[in-house]
């Protein structure tokens, strides 16, 4: 009889959870509903093949590495959203590492072992920069950000003089010349295993692996998901909650500039408009993969598939031959159209 | 029981529901159950958390949608989509927490939805003068403009129940209304309700509390996993008889009483104060000095506003600047500037709010039971997830912890057990002394005794434990010694055994009377 159950089963508020099976668990996480989507997507890619160019692996790899560079912003922004907050500065800091890393490697002829890591900082250092203000002031992280946003976009045209950074070069004489691609560069914009793999697609997975580490198997992460979760109950229980915060800006801001290498190699140039909106896409992404604004749910697998979707959608379209304007109006439609599928359930 | 409108009503009830069930998934949470109402009379619903008590209820407001039965309002059948149907049927449901919208002024909230005035312009002269009358008829007096959120829990209850009479409503349910009130508060409250019962309204009363049920109850009906046990009238159904009834087995005494033990000094707190929350109001506490030894349980007893649980989170360093406490721990002088500082130092901080501060409500039990000793479960900041599984059950088990997976959202489990979590995670911080902030808020009879019994096992390991509780009765019981705070400073001290609730609150309401 089920009087048993019900006595070893006191929860009444949610008990479907506690009676189903673990597929109907599975189910119902926002995991399937996120996979759902990207299967979605990827139906429509089987549907609308453009000509069969959907079926070559070529089309997958660039649909890949087109999506990687959001992608990397994406698993910063997953953490600072874990915690509640938000991150508008990613877009500016990516331009500003472009910036910098263009100047460094192309004119200041720095080695890549140096270049790479003081631009790593620098995107930290401006993350850590929002994180405790947001974290020893209360300001709200959407001012926060939003300051830093324009401050460091201010920043990368200081340190450019407004232009990007080439490889073309005036000589004292006044006449142009054209500077060597760095190595670095060339190296970043390469594909592996025979033309198989774009390396910024290697720098995506790295990231989403490392995120995951963070996120799932340290204690820093479960601190950030306690903070998100309930800020209050964090602190009594001894969370470093400020600590912890500035960390996740901090995570943020490093992604950035990871981000920001990779853009800078693939234009081989360092534009100081760069990243323009990008802040948006890996909102989006994350929101999409069913990680809540509201702090305390979600994960890196999610903006993985997030990843996913948003790349594919936009290379059917662009396959598809599906003009720009169309193509951002139904990118529109799709998100809210996700995020009500991710919302069915919670 | 010879009064004309009693007898007359029970005729045609004003509520009667028939063979309600209920079912989430597989488990029937509601079997057949039937239940009535008459026109000024006080029902209580009785029955441990996950009777379904709440799930009955929701079903009456038109939140939940029954799988059978019927319901009927005097003698004609109604069916309820959602609760608008069932306000439109004056029905009325207070709930266990408020939800008055904090920033909109109290008469904003009295009318929300049904503002006087006309084409979306609002009078707010005549919203007034009808915010003030239903007021007036809850008894409080308070200018109907001020700000709902900055009124103390007490006004904010009754400021519901306004609300539900501006609505007309004539049958009133009220779950747990006292949860947040002290005693002469909640006295005040049950003439409020002995009122409204005059007036002819039927109000179902939901509530853990012994003295409660028989202060209040004309009639009682106890549900037990989802079933009828009885519907008696409160004069035929004896304590010991409605506690057997709603446990199904019989329970000794609520608060066990333990050997009184009196080890060294562990906490000594000298001149505790915490300042206002604005510039300009009164500190809410002053100079409070107490100190608590080993073994021993100390009750802190205040009504509301007078500082009692500011104090614990003072002591705890959960104030920041907001507080200064000079504490001593086993002797020697320890500054305590933050909570991280204090469970360091070996304190911890049962809140009276589960929900608000105490879990994080999207994490599951065992996410929640390690959080204030995850150092203990990581090696250079990796977790070590079997561990914390591990612990975590076997305090599951300690706990008497019911739920169907360590993994389940604690967002899912009843209030008893999530208190439970709650103290799982401060067993598994090493704690040697213990605030407890009303630990027993709003869990049912068999969660308290576990709870009581595991205050014991802390105090006979050595642990110092300061209790606050709402309920005076059992705080007398256990305690070894008991403080009495009144607006911010010590008022009296008794020792355990020797005081009755009523010099309890004498003092608490400023009648100095000390031993």
């Amino acid at each position: 009889m089920s009087d048993a159950r019900t006595d070893s089963d006191t929860s009444i508020a949610e008990p479907r959870r506690a009676a189903g099976s673990t597929l109907s668990a599975f189910l119902a996480s926002p995991v399937a509903t996120a996979l759902l989507a990207l299967c979605f997507v990827l139906a429509l890619g089987l549907l609308f093949s453009g000509d069969g160019a959907f079926h070559k692996w070529a089309t997958h790899r660039d649909a890949l590495r087109q999506a990687s560079v959001y992608g990397i912003l994406a698993c910063g922004m997953t953490f600072v959203i874990i915690t509640a907050g938000i991150d508008l500065s990613v877009g500016s800091v990516l331009a500003l590492v472009a910036v910098m890393f263009s100047t460094l490697s192309i004119h200041e002829a720095w080695p890549p072992w140096l270049a790479v890591p003081a631009c790593l900082a620098l995107g930290g250092a401006c993350g850590a920069a929002s994180g405790l203000v947001v974290a020893k002031w209360r300001i709200q992280p959407f001012i926060v950000t939003l300051a830093m946003m324009v401050f460091a976009r201010g920043l990368a045209k200081t340190i450019s003089g407004g232009m990007k950074v080439s490889t073309a070069m005036q000589l004292p004489d006044g006449s142009w010349t054209a500077a060597p691609v760095p190595g670095i560069f060339r190296l970043i914009d390469s594909r592996l295993l025979g033309d198989n793999v774009s390396f910024v697609s290697l720098v995506f997975l790295a990231c989403i692996a490392l995120s995951w580490v963070i996120l799932s198997r340290l204690r820093w992460g479960r601190y950030l998901y306690a903070i998100g979760g309930n800020e209050e109950a964090a602190r009594l229980s001894g969370v470093p909650v400020a600590a912890m915060k500035i960390m996740a800006y901090a995570l943020a801001g490093l992604f950035a500039a990871v981000a920001g290498l990779c853009q800078a190699a693939q234009e081989q140039q360092g534009d100081p408009e760069a990243g323009v909106g990008y802040e948006l896409t890996a909102i989006a992404i994350v929101v999409i993969g069913g990680t809540s604004l509201m702090g305390g749910r979600g994960g890196i697998g999610l903006t993985l598939l997030g990843t996913l979707t948003i790349g594919y959608l936009d290379k059917i379209l662009s396959v598809n031959a599906v003009p720009e304007a169309s193509r951002l109006m139904l990118t529109g439609v799709i998100i809210i159209a996700a995020v009500l599928l991710q919302r069915r359930k919670n | 029981m010879s009064d004309p409108a009693r007898s007359a009503s029970r005729a045609a009830p004003l509520l009667q529901m028939s063979g309600i069930c209920k079912r989430f998934g597989s488990q029937r949470v509601l079997r057949d159950v039937d239940f009535d109402l008459r026109a000024g009379e006080v029902h209580v619903l009785a029955g441990e958390n996950g009777a379904g008590k709440s799930t009955l209820m929701r079903i009456l407001g038109g939140a939940l949608a029954a799988d059978g039965g019927t319901i009927e309002i005097e003698g004609g059948p109604v069916r309820f989509r959602r609760p608008r149907d069932a306000a439109h049927h004056r029905i009325a449901i207070i709930h266990q927490e408020l939800s008055l919208v904090a920033s909109m002024s109290v008469a904003d909230n009295l009318l929300l939805g049904r503002e006087p005035g006309r084409l979306g312009w609002m009078d707010r002269a005549a919203s007034a003068a009808r915010a003030r009358r239903v007021l007036e008829r809850v008894g409080l007096r308070l200018d109907p403009h001020g700000p709902a959120g900055a009124l103390p829990i007490s006004a904010q209850q009754l400021v519901e129940i306004a609300k539900a009479l501006a609505l007309d409503a004539r049958i009133i349910v009220m779950d747990e209304p006292t949860s947040a009130l002290s005693e002469p508060e909640a006295r005040r409250l049950f003439e409020r309700i002995a009122d409204l019962r005059s007036q002819g309204c039927g109000i179902i009363y939901i509530t853990h509390r012994l003295e409660e049920i028989y202060a209040l109850a004309d009639r009682i009906t106890v549900l037990r996993d989802g079933k009828l046990v009885a519907t008696r009238r409160a004069a035929d159904l004896p304590a010991g008889e409605l506690v057997r009834l709603m446990v199904g087995r019989s329970i000794g005494d609520q608060a066990p009483r333990r050997a009184p033990a009196a080890g060294d000094v562990i906490l000594n707190v000298r001149r505790c104060t915490v300042r206002g929350a604005a510039s300009g109001r009164r500190p809410v506490a002053e100079g409070i000095s107490l100190s608590v030894r080993r073994g021993e349980i100390l009750g802190l007893v205040g009504l509301e506003d007078s500082g009692v649980s500011k104090t614990l989170w003072a002591i705890f360093g959960a104030l920041g600047s907001r507080a200064d406490v000079e504490m001593e721990i086993d002797g020697r002088r320890r500054h305590v500037a933050s909570p991280r500082q204090a469970i360091e130092a070996g304190l911890a901080l049962v809140t009276n709010d589960r929900r608000k501060s105490g879990l994080v409500l999207g994490m599951d039990v065992v996410e929640n039971a390690t959080l204030a000793a995850l150092p203990r479960f990581s090696r250079r900041g990796w977790l070590d997830r079997r561990a914390e599984l591990e612990r975590t059950a076997l305090s599951a088990n300690e706990l008497n912890l019911r739920c169907a997976s360590l993994r389940q959202s604690v967002a899912t489990l009843s209030g008893g057990n999530q208190q439970k979590v709650v103290l799982a995670r401060w067993m598994m911080a090493g704690p040697r002394i213990l605030l407890l902030d009303d630990p027993t808020r709003g869990v049912d009879v068999g969660a308290k005794h576990e709870i009581y019994f595991l205050m014991n096992e802390w105090s006979r390991q050595g642990c110092g434990i300061i209790l606050t509780s709402s309920e005076w009765p059992e705080l007398l019981q256990v305690s070894d010694r008991i403080m009495v705070m009144h607006r911010g400073r010590v008022a009296a001290s008794f020792r355990g055994g020797q005081a009755t609730p009523a010099d309890l609150l004498r003092a608490a309401m400023g009648h100095a009377t000390n031993e």
